[in-house]
């Protein structure tokens, strides 16, 4: 059987979160499944450094995270859901991360939110 | 013999929760989105289901890619909501039904549907949101089922698997031996991506045509792939298989009561609607 995954287009704009992303992104998603606990947001505050190094990030997603790219994070092997809980730290919601990934100003992407309902 | 005495589906966006947290349902944002559910409380106090078999999808709340089910069914006495993360307050937790829960889970699997069973499931927005709008107030006047199904990690069940694990669904509650009116409520969508260069995609024609067709010919949503419907919903667009869950309990042909659609509610195009099976 030929392979299902591999058979697709791509859809511009998006990678959906397969096998060989979640292997890539395991231990930044692991790191990022642990910001569900207050204490851990805590840790990783007090040493970003210290905090990805336990949980073995390499340096491309080091990178993503001491810049908050969510795009990088993304190409990194971040999943959205996980990576909503690292934006959570900062007080930045789905539509901030919207803008930032868009490349718009936050006005401008809920604008065209609320455009689409037009 | 238990009976299903209608379906629900509703979007189940954080936001809202932060919302009713906040007491916005008046604010002139939200006011247009909360405006849909008076209709569908009024049928639940009429109608007073014993069971909500709750169908959505974790958000990393309960699972982890170390373990991911495909589709898991709750089996405990009462389900804990916990901290996402992002400031959501942790609400109380939730009656369960162990009983049906375990009664679902074995015709599920004589079925054919090979199930993850969970006596210990933490549950995210996904549930508590639909149930804080249908239910408001912190009340708890309904037992709960939970059966979560993937959409984290990809491969996800394609929409006619979903559709079909709906059908079995419908099949073990009927089957329970015990008097109780079961609500099933399919929760997330419409169309939404959070995700990408693509992020903030909402497709309102895609969102009309699925509401016109889970009604009337849900089998036309599962010629669908997961792929055709993250192109035409976006990455979380897929929720849209939890609403085929929902709509294949219930039997062929179904009236709706209620619907209801706005655009946005954060970054998403909500969506409501109320079936009753036909007679």
């Amino acid at each position: 059987m030929a392979s299902v995954s591999k058979a697709v287009d791509a859809i511009p704009g998006t990678y959906p979160f397969d096998g060989t992303l979640a292997q890539k992104g395991y231990a930044l998603n692991k790191m990022c499944y642990s910001f569900n606990d207050a204490a851990n947001r805590a840790n990783f505050r007090r040493d970003e450094d210290a905090y990805c190094a336990k949980f073995g990030l390499n340096e491309e997603q080091r990178s993503a995270i001491r810049n908050r790219d969510m795009l990088a994070l993304l190409a990194a092997g971040g999943n959205v859901y996980y990576l909503a809980k690292f934006a959570g730290i900062f007080g930045l919601g789905v539509q901030d991360i919207g803008a930032q990934q868009t490349g718009m100003s936050l006005a401008a992407f809920k604008a065209k939110l609320k455009a689409a309902g037009n | 013999m238990a009976r299903i005495v209608g379906g629900i589906c509703t979007s189940h966006i954080p936001a809202i929760g932060n919302a009713i947290a906040r007491g916005l349902q008046d604010d002139p944002y939200w006011q247009p989105f909360f405006a849909g559910y008076p209709p569908v409380r009024d049928w639940l106090e009429r109608v007073k289901p014993d069971v909500a078999v709750m169908v959505y999808n974790d958000h990393g709340l309960n699972f982890f890619l170390d373990k991911l089910p495909t589709f898991a069914v709750g089996a405990a006495p009462e389900y804990q909501n916990a901290d996402e993360g992002w400031g959501l307050p942790t609400l109380a937790p939730y009656p369960g039904h162990p009983q049906l829960s375990w009664h679902v889970i074995e015709s599920l699997v004589n079925d054919e549907f090979d199930i993850t069973s969970c006596q210990e499931m933490f549950v995210d927005h996904a549930f508590t949101v639909p149930l804080a709008l249908l239910w408001p107030g912190n009340r708890r006047p309904v037992k709960t089922v939970p059966v979560a199904v993937n959409t984290v990690q990809h491969p996800l069940p394609t929409p006619a698997r979903c559709f079909k694990l709906g059908q079995a669904l419908g099949r073990a509650i009927a089957s329970y031996p015990e008097d109780l009116r079961v609500v099933v409520i399919g929760t997330g969508g419409l169309s939404h991506q959070l995700d990408g260069e693509r992020a903030g995609f909402i497709n309102k024609e895609f969102d009309l045509e699925c509401l016109e067709k889970i009604v009337n010919d849900p089998q036309a949503l599962t010629r669908y792939s997961i792929h055709d419907i993250v192109r035409l919903a976006g990455t979380q667009g897929v929720e849209l298989i939890m609403w085929l869950v929902m709509r294949g309990a219930l039997s062929a042909r179904v009236n709706t009561l209620h619907r209801h659609y706005h655009i946005p509610v954060s970054n998403t195009a909500a969506g409501l609607l109320l079936l009753e099976s036909a007679a």
